[in-house]
């Protein structure tokens, strides 16, 4: 019996320690979480709609996507993410595999390969058209950084083959479509001829035989004013540059070999004219240049003579040209006119002949357009139609057609900079919930369904129609607050400087917000999204205001320049004001004051050392000048490897000053030698997280106190030799240090060493605790170090009476200057993969137990227990750490198949993950975005505070049902069996 | 036996009433048998033999009474025994067992005078069977909160004070980092 109790003793106590681990069955995969694919901004497209096969476009994106692209729907056939570092340089469509001599653009049709150059003209690759596999693959030999080109040329037939022309890194390449390989044998030789130009201030021409490679000829020549900007070739002899003062248009001629030179000021052309820029579209004879605002169209004459032939305003976007029928070729140009944008399609030999001319209604907050790509097509009646793909200012694209809006695809996200949350309003009072959700009798059938699915009753319909109402349940995606705090927005910002909603229940766009739309201002043109801050957040006494957000943009792209400051309300979407701050915004720096209407206090720092206090209210002065003393502000000089901190000293004074701005005062600084440390990664944590407890309590009820402190700064230096890529050093040259400094005092509170350790360091901060993730060059492998820090100088607070009668001063406020002293405890492990990004798990009150959100190299993101991170793991625990949940030591740290939260999908060039809490304390928002975004839900600790969704209403009732009847019942029995004794 | 009925039966002749406790012989026409006395101490006899038996009774008492008292230390071993069995870790079986262990004296010691009502005399003295019984309920009720204590169930650490502490305050605050590129 004994033996029996403790058997089971024994079983319970391993079921509770026993390992939690996130994991999903296969049908709640898209309850609570979402996937959105996207490919990016497009830079190039490239239209398939010969009569065989399906009409598609490839694009290539700025964020080195290829894609396929269903020209009906704007859904994505298949698409490939190349590396950060392989950057599209051009896509082409070729021929594949033909087996006889078919026609060209028949043999495309069937097979034909998209062929892409990337990595500035080193990588050739072709990819399959129907299915996106990958055909082959060609790094082509390159010298020297140039920019690269490439070209299908369709009257250059080798040997049933049509080369692709490659160039890139100064050299000329030859390929083969159909296997990649340089081609080496054609038939009949025939001259190529390559314009270069060298140092800038020289033109070559390069003869080269098409069957050799050899160079056959070459001619240089001198232009003593050196060129600039763009080439623009407008015909097989002619190119068009500007000259070094980009006043001067410059007609290059390489007829037969020699080259020829002709200026023309561009002040010739039109009047007051300032500097000239280039525009890239290819239009034959013609070269657009952008001066004075305007874009001005000169044609080159059989002499190298300009003369203008249209203006249009600058904010016209041209597409390339395009060969329609009868010799002719048109290019297609849009541009805005008030709400609406203008899309024509003219002839290129005569701008008079407008062949398309449409009006098409566009959403403001998409901005101007950017690009134009046009396409024909025959039209029942025999004459040309085009379709437009565009891209607008905000990077949507949109396929227009017929004068409508075919389909758009909200290619912004892609490119998100910056995430925050924001709440929901709350549901008012008057509207019926019951309106909403279903009736009574509904309620009942769907649980009566749940409960036959429970009881493995369930039909195969009926195992859809569970399905399909648990994906519809519970209003999951109305726009009001719920009470566990599930449905909430996603404020994101993307590098167009477009504001995004995004609901968390089904992930769909509640509003969206260019910061530069057309209506505004012309001081500051084009402003640049920088970060993005919650300004107000009510919740106690200022519930009626709306929430906001303030967007910190710049009106330019150098770090001096002027400052925007925007704020957007989040319930509506609209932007309450914006300002020109009139000076430059280095640091942001949130305060953890509020107004009385909640407003937050943000200290914004210049390139002259000023911070400037907002809002510009006397409340908020009053307020910052009580904390005067107490606030500090630290700079990271990456270049430089120092780190300063600044506190406040005076209000500033000048002319120019209002009393808002502020001078500091260089309190330390941090020195990095600079010969063997380089600052390759900060972080700091989150100044929102939320600490439940300063103790940690060990297994013999042994106590610790954690140092948390929201100013330390987690740095990680390595030798300037090991800055570049792993593998590049050798153990002994490279080594990692990682510091914890105190940014107040400019204290070094922790120093760790990691010999033979290389960058990147991808690190998260949490509580008390860094973990760190880095190469290890000796054992070749990844390493994952965690430090957890301790108060040393709380320690002796144990005595229990003195906590009892509350004696003890472990809630008084520190300062940084009393100097605590602290201890630190680490441990590393190894980890098989490799890193993007590391988050971690937030909850309302920090109760709930941690994980670790890793983004992998797979751009998928595992959940890791922090127990496993945990330095008090050891090799054989005792019992007692045993029950605590203490995991016995292992080298490395497991990947567990089942805690990918992002299951079966990837989040396609993953940048990074933000964590929110839910009301709920067990559940976290997870948003993880990158040329994807995916978002859950995750409960670290289960879901130990609420009924499972799928808990069965319908059993518990149907129980409480037969117990009351059992209970009746018997005492119907009793009350019978009671009178017929007392009768006896 | 037989001889006796027979006489009985056949008709009185004389019979000598012990009971009789009247010194006057006078009423009975037959004298008392010679040496019988009628100032015998007979009646110190019977008041003898009447203590004796109260003297057992309340003996009787007092021994139940205290068998009463030390009736818990046979639970206190039990308990002892089942605590030992429940081991150290919180579930739902130990939690049982130290609750009982808890519940079973402290309702033992709100019906202390319930239970010794029936022995309730002048002459059993009940004090001492009350401390013993008192004092080993209050030892089981120790029994069990030195389980509960090892249970863990117990703030006597400094854990346990402190866990619900936040972290203090911080007087200076601080932002930065990298400039915006």
């Amino acid at each position: 019996m004994a033996m029996a109790i403790k058997a089971s003793l024994l079983l319970l106590v391993f079921l509770s320690s026993a390992i939690v681990s996130f994991s999903l069955y296969e049908d709640q995969v898209g309850l609570m979480d979402w996937h959105q694919r996207y490919i990016g901004k497009v830079k190039h497209a490239v239209f398939h709609t010969q009569k065989a096969g399906r009409k598609r476009v490839i694009v290539s994106t700025e964020e080195n996507v290829v894609a396929s692209l269903d020209l009906r729907h704007g859904e994505i056939f298949w698409r490939h993410v190349l590396g950060t570092n392989d950057a599209i340089d051009g896509v082409e469509i070729a021929l594949g595999k033909c087996r006889n001599h078919l026609h060209y653009m028949w043999c495309s049709a069937i097979s034909g390969y998209v062929i892409t150059l990337s990595s500035q003209g080193s990588t050739l690759r072709a990819w399959n058209l129907p299915d996106g596999q990958m055909v082959w693959e060609t790094s082509l030999h390159s010298a020297q950084i140039s920019k690269s080109l490439l070209s299908v040329p369709i009257n250059l037939k080798v040997d049933k083959d049509y080369p692709i022309l490659a160039f890139g890194g100064g050299y000329l390449h030859a390929v083969s479509a159909i296997d990649g390989e340089r081609v080496l044998q054609p038939p009949e030789s025939s001259i190529i001829y390559v314009l270069g130009f060298l140092h800038s201030s020289e033109a070559v021409v390069y003869q080269i035989d098409s069957k050799t490679g050899e160079v056959v000829a070459e001619k240089s020549m001198v232009f003593p004013d050196g060129f600039s900007g763009a080439v623009s070739s407008v015909s097989s002899d002619k190119i068009v540059v500007l000259d070094s003062t980009r006043s001067i248009l410059v007609t290059i001629g390489f007829l037969d070999g020699d080259i020829s030179f002709q200026k023309t000021p561009v002040s010739d052309l039109v009047e007051d004219s300032g500097n000239a820029e280039i525009l890239s579209p290819l239009l034959s004879n013609m070269v657009a240049v952008k001066v004075n605002r305007r874009t001005i169209f000169v044609r080159v004459g059989g002499e190298g003579k300009l003369e203008v032939v249209d203006s249009l305003s600058d904010e016209t976007a041209m597409s390339v040209s395009l060969p329609v029928a009868d010799d002719q070729v048109a290019f297609a140009s849009a541009h805005h006119e008030g709400s609406k944008i203008q899309l024509m399609v003219k002839l290129v030999d005569d701008l008079e002949t407008v062949l398309l001319r449409e009006s098409i209604e566009m959403d403001q907050h998409r901005g101007r357009v950017d690009k134009v790509f046009i396409n024909n097509y025959i039209k029942t009646d025999m004459s040309n139609g085009f379709r437009a793909l565009i891209v607008m200012e905000d990077h949507s694209l949109l396929l227009l057609q017929q004068g409508a809006i075919v389909w758009s695809r909200e290619e912004g996200l892609a490119s998100v900079t910056d995430v925050t949350t924001a709440e929901l309003p709350v549901e008012k009072d008057g509207v019926s919930v019951a309106k909403v959700e279903h009736t009574l009798v509904d309620w009942l059938k769907g649980h009566m369904l749940k409960l036959k699915g429970s009881l493995l009753l369930a039909s195969p319909e009926d195992v859809a129609a569970i399905q399909e109402m648990r994906m519809k349940s519970s209003g999951r995606s109305k726009l009001t607050r719920d009470h566990n705090g599930f449905r909430k927005l996603f404020i994101a910002l993307t590098r167009a400087g477009k504001l995004f909603a995004l609901h968390t229940g089904d992930g769909r766009i509640v509003w969206s917000m260019l910061l530069n739309s057309p209506s505004k201002s012309e001081a500051c043109e084009r402003p640049s999204g920088i970060s993005l801050y919650q300004w107000q957040v009510p919740h106690h006494h200022a519930m009626d205001e709306n929430p906001s957000v303030l967007v910190v943009g710049r009106c330019g792209s150098d770090s001096s320049a002027p400052g925007v400051l925007s704020f957007v309300d989040v319930y509506t979407g609209k932007e309450i004001s914006s300002s020109d701050i009139g000076h430059s915004v280095v640091r942001v720096m949130p305060l953890p004051f509020t107004d009385s209407t909640e407003q937050r206090l943000h200290l914004i720092a210049d390139t002259e050392g000023h911070v400037h206090l907002y809002p510009k209210t006397s409340e908020a002065l009053s307020i910052f000048q009580r904390e005067f003393q107490n606030v500090y502000w630290y700079t990271v000089e990456g270049d430089d490897g120092i780190i300063r901190g600044h506190g406040m000293k005076s209000s500033c004074a000048g002319e120019t000053a209002d009393e808002y701005c502020f001078t500091t005062k260089e309190l330390w600084t941090v020195v990095f030698p600079s010969e063997s440390e380089k600052i390759i990664s900060t972080l700091t944590r989150k100044p929102n997280e939320v600490v439940h407890t300063q103790a940690k309590v060990n297994t013999d009820q042994d106590l610790l106190y954690k140092y948390v402190s929201r100013n330390l700064l987690f740095v990680a230096t390595v030798s300037p030799k090991g800055a570049g890529e792993i593998g590049s050093v050798t153990p002994e040259e490279s080594a990692l240090v990682v510091y914890l400094i105190d940014t107040i005092t400019g204290r070094i509170l922790h120093r760790l060493s990691h010999q033979g350790c290389q960058g990147p360091v991808h690190a998260v901060f949490s509580e008390n605790w860094v973990v760190y993730h880095y190469f290890n060059l000796r054992a070749h492998k990844y390493e994952v170090t965690v430090v957890e820090i301790y108060d040393q100088s709380r320690a002796e607070n144990k005595n229990v009476w003195k906590l009892v009668l509350g004696k003890h001063n472990l809630t008084a406020p520190i300062s940084s200057y009393s100097r605590p002293e602290m201890f630190t405890k680490s441990q590393s492990y190894f980890f098989a993969q490799s890193v993007k990004t590391i988050a971690v798990t937030s909850t309302a009150k920090g109760i709930t137990s941690k994980q670790l959100l890793i983004g992998t190299i797979g751009d998928q993101i595992l959940a890791l227990d922090k127990r496993f991170v945990d330095p008090r793991r050891t090799l054989n625990p005792s019992q007692a750490e045993k029950e605590e949940g203490i995991i016995p030591l292992t080298d490395s740290l497991p990947i567990i198949p089942q805690s990918y939260i992002t299951h079966s999908l990837k989040v396609e060039g993953l940048r990074g993950i933000v964590t929110a809490p839910a009301k709920l304390e067990s559940t976290t928002h997870v948003f993880a975005y990158g040329v994807d975004l995916f978002y859950t839900r995750l409960a670290p600790s289960k879901t130990y505070d609420s009924l499972a969704d799928d808990f069965s209403y319908a059993l518990l009732l149907i129980t409480i049902v037969a117990l009351v009847a059992a209970i009746y019942i018997t005492w119907v029995i009793s009350e019978k069996k009671e009178l017929s004794e007392k009768w006896r | 036996m037989d001889k006796g009925k027979a006489v009985m039966g056949a008709g009185r002749r004389w019979a000598v009433d012990f009971s009789d406790q009247s010194t006057v012989p006078s009423s009975r026409d037959i004298l008392d048998p010679p040496g019988f006395s009628r100032a015998s101490p007979e009646q110190d006899d019977s008041a003898t033999s009447r203590q004796k038996k109260d003297a057992e009774a309340t003996w009787k008492l007092q021994q139940k009474a205290w068998e009463v008292a030390q009736s818990p230390f046979k639970n206190l071993m039990m308990m002892g025994f089942m605590m030992w069995m429940a081991g150290n870790t919180v579930h739902l079986f130990s939690i049982g067992i130290t609750f009982s262990a808890l519940w079973q004296p402290l309702s033992a010691l709100q019906s202390v005078g319930k239970i010794f009502e029936s022995f309730k005399d002048n002459k059993v003295e009940l004090l001492m069977p009350k401390l013993v019984f008192l004092a080993l309920n209050l030892g089981g009720l120790a029994l069990g909160i030195w389980k509960l204590n090892t249970l863990g169930l117990l703030p006597t650490h400094a854990s346990d004070w402190v866990s619900s502490l936040p972290p203090p305050q911080e007087v200076e605050h601080s932002g930065g980092g990298f400039a915006f590129h």
